[in-house]
């Protein structure tokens, strides 16, 4: 009775590969505009945060139709990038995309607390014994961050596993492309008979969003706990 | 030897301070606020002086006139916070390591300063488990592990109870019998001072008001 059908796997699957696969491709970029946010003082620094909350406060249609002008087939970037093979438009290449730009300043935003919450007199400390900023970057912040850092990704991949608006409007819905799990129960939802399908994911929906959550906070908890015995 | 001039303006204290020592143990001595830690963040290249010049056994570190300001991880000073400041998490023996790993040169040293501090049995524990003594035993040996040029103690015994200071104090006399390393220490207790230095600058709201030997630094106490 609760068996999903072939296109409701098909839906989930590909959700779960792009939620997952947008966190990864972003995080380097977040780890380093976190990093700049959280210790340079630069001229259109206001700037730069203003446009990474962007897709936070937009509606999301309104990013996926900003997505679709930059990188649909005739975009100024999609066009350019078409010339190498890379293409987003109605690709599932394109709903990570969009997945990683809605995720994205969650990311940030925790990487960066984590990163503002790291003791600087440590990083001194180990510049006097001869580490260079980049070792510094990865054998104290990075390590002494890992908690805002799953929590920032954990954040985001909700947010992707959840993302509908900007998807659609920027991808479409193509079955086993782009058809994601949220645009697969709102599909669902104009079929006379989707009802039993729309609960099926729902569920579904559910059950992930929570495990993820208490996955964070099990992981998470540990690692705070462990460092905060002093 | 060390050649020293700072000027440097704190929010409650102006710095205006020249010396220069040969002894292998050179204690700054004063009250705390006089701006003896300062000093010491100025040498390892913690702070930009607003007007310094510090040479060390011949090789200018800071000269503001002449634009020179090596960075701190290229300074070779071996600094031993009195915050402590062991990584968090990092185990003792990967605290010890962390400058040769750093530097990318073989830890000669390790066995060596283990034993004189005693370190083996921490060496797995992280730094939240040991006691005040034995943390600054491990930062002592972090901050050799460098094969420092120079040593800087910065109240290395403060905050200390009594037994873990008279260890500690203990093992940084044999250090100095061992190692030979020019060590700078910043203290505003007289025993630790004779206990350790050859060699004692007094310090006095930011100015160096005298420069005594040993012998000296007793009968003016005395």
């Amino acid at each position: 009775m609760f068996a999903l059908s072939a296109d409701e796997w098909q839906a989930l699957a590909l959700s779960l590969r792009v939620a997952t696969l947008s966190v990864i491709v972003s995080m380097p970029f977040a780890l380093a505009l976190a990093w700049l946010l959280s210790r340079r003082r630069f001229p259109g620094r206001l700037l730069v945060e203003a446009l990474m909350f962007l897709p936070l406060t937009l509606p999301p249609v309104v990013t996926g139709y900003a997505l679709l002008v930059l990188f649909g087939r005739h975009g100024w970037i999609g066009e350019w990038l078409a010339q190498f093979g890379i293409v987003f438009a109605f690709r599932w290449t394109g709903a990570v995309l969009a997945a990683a730009v809605m995720g994205f300043p969650l990311l940030v935003l925790s990487i960066r607390a984590a990163f503002d919450n790291v003791d600087r007199r440590l990083e001194r400390a180990a510049e006097t014994l001869g580490a260079s900023a980049w070792r510094r970057f990865v054998t104290i912040v990075l390590p002494l961050s890992t908690r805002g850092i799953i929590v920032g990704s954990v954040l985001a991949f909700a947010r992707a596993f959840g993302e509908f608006g900007a998807t659609i409007t920027f991808v479409s819905s193509i079955p086993g492309e782009t058809r994601t799990l949220p645009i697969a129960i709102y599909e669902l939802m104009s079929l006379p008979a989707g009802d039993a399908g729309v609960q099926r994911l729902t569920v579904v929906a559910l059950v992930v969003a929570l495990g993820a959550t208490v996955g964070a906070a099990i992981l998470g908890g540990s690692l705070w706990g462990r460092r905060r015995d002093d | 030897m060390i050649e020293l001039a700072l000027s440097h303006k704190l929010a409650d204290l102006d710095i205006d301070i020249r010396f220069s020592s040969a002894a292998r143990c050179l204690a700054l001595f004063g009250d705390s606020g006089a701006g003896k830690t300062t000093i010491l963040n100025a040498i390892a290249g913690l702070l930009r002086p607003r007007q310094a010049r510090i040479v060390l056994d011949g090789q200018v570190l800071v000269d503001t006139e002449a634009g020179i300001d090596m960075p701190p991880a290229a300074r070779e000073v071996g600094y031993v916070f009195q915050d402590g400041r062991l990584f968090p998490h990092l185990s003792a023996r990967a605290n010890l390591l962390y400058a040769s790993q750093a530097r990318q040169r073989k830890a000669t040293q390790f066995e060596r300063l283990v034993d004189l501090l005693e370190l083996a049995p921490l060496l797995e524990r992280r730094p939240q488990t040991l006691s005040g003594g034995e943390r600054q035993r491990v930062a002592i040996g972090r901050a050799l592990m460098s094969e420092p040029r120079i040593l800087l103690l910065d109240e290395p015994l403060t905050g200390l109870h009594r037994e873990a200071r008279v260890q500690v104090l203990d093992h940084l006399r044999r250090l100095k019998q061992a190692l030979r390393v020019a060590t700078l220490l910043v203290s505003h207790q007289a025993d630790e001072v004779i206990a350790l230095a050859d060699e004692v600058i007094r310090v006095h709201a930011g100015t160096m008001t005298a420069q005594l030997d040993m012998a000296q630094f007793q009968s003016q106490r005395d």
